[in-house]
């Protein structure tokens, strides 16, 4: 590289740097202001903040889609910050985890022949709700009670 | 011990049956069965109980006759669905694409046994797959 070359790039450099002052913050600045203003919430977990050109990026856990949104709109609040990009995550609750066990799956396999039975699983106990033939319900029953349940709940209108 | 009493016409019936590895237990008002026996038994079995327990409403018993230990690889297996097609799939869920079909009453053999619900099978056109055990009932 040139003298000549590098001392353009250095005068360059110079007059972005001292404009970037003079019209807003930097974005190390902002990082860090962004960052004291949503981590005061106790409920994020594993955070990260990125600014760059005033824009916010957020990344990190929370446990619901209302802290999502509070947090996202505390970094918009942050002086200099022109807009944020929220991509914060909901953590999955046990409810969904319990909905995805291999009970809830093999009893969904289970009742598939049956369309007009409505099954849901709950601690290892299959609760059974909709009508059904009296000449399935054996069948239906076989099924599950292989399934190795903690119980059966028939709660099915018998035709 | 209630439940004993209860269901004791089943649980006689099971040990005069000759069940394997009957297993009869008691826990937080629910009564467990356990064992493997043939297809004809566990029907005998499951007649008695629901004539214990009209449409099984009481939800104090839960029933688990093996009667397909004994099917071998290739043996034959009927379709028995209720009335649609047998799916046959790539893999042993209904997560897993399906491969094939086999019509209701279809005779398909058994090629291998993933677990208690699914089992590989081959149908006469060659398509193999699993599908879900409910539906095939060993021809006897």
């Amino acid at each position: 590289m040139s003298k000549m070359m590098a001392l353009v790039m250095v005068v360059a450099f110079m007059g972005a740097t001292v404009t970037g002052c003079k019209n807003k913050p930097k974005d190390a600045d902002l990082k860090t202001a962004v960052e004291t203003a949503i981590q005061a919430n106790p409920k994020l977990s594993a955070s990260g903040v990125t600014v760059e050109k005033g824009v916010a990026t957020l990344s990190g856990q929370v446990p619901d889609e209302a802290t999502k949104e509070e947090l996202g709109k505390a970094a918009a609040a942050v002086p200099g910050v022109t807009s944020v990009v929220n991509n914060l995550t909901i953590a999955i609750t046990n409810v969904e985890i319990a909905a995805d066990s291999p009970l809830a799956i093999a009893v969904k396999d289970a009742t598939k022949d049956f369309p007009t039975v409505t099954a849901t699983v709950a601690d290892g106990v299959v609760t059974l709700k909709g009508e059904l033939q009296k000449a399935n319900l054996q069948k239906l029953m076989m099924a599950l009670n292989a399934l190795k349940p903690k119980k059966v709940d028939n709660q099915l209108v018998i035709k | 011990m209630a439940l004993q009493e209860k269901y004791k016409e089943l649980i006689d019936a099971a040990t005069a049956a000759g069940v394997n590895e009957l297993n009869v237990r008691e826990q937080d008002g629910v009564l467990y069965i356990d064992g493997a026996t043939s297809g004809a038994v566990k029907q005998q079995l499951w007649d008695t109980y629901e004539r214990l327990d009209p449409n099984y409403a009481s939800g104090d018993v839960v029933m688990n006759i093996n009667s397909v230990a004994g099917v071998v690889e290739g043996s034959k297996l009927k379709v028995t669905t209720n009335s649609s097609n047998l799916n046959i799939r790539k893999g042993p869920s209904t997560n897993d694409d399906i491969v094939g079909k086999a019509a209701r009453h279809e005779v398909v053999t058994l090629v291998g046994k993933e677990n208690d619900q699914w089992w590989l099978i081959k149908t006469d056109q060659g398509e193999q797959g699993y599908s879900f055990t409910q539906y095939l009932t060993p021809v006897e």
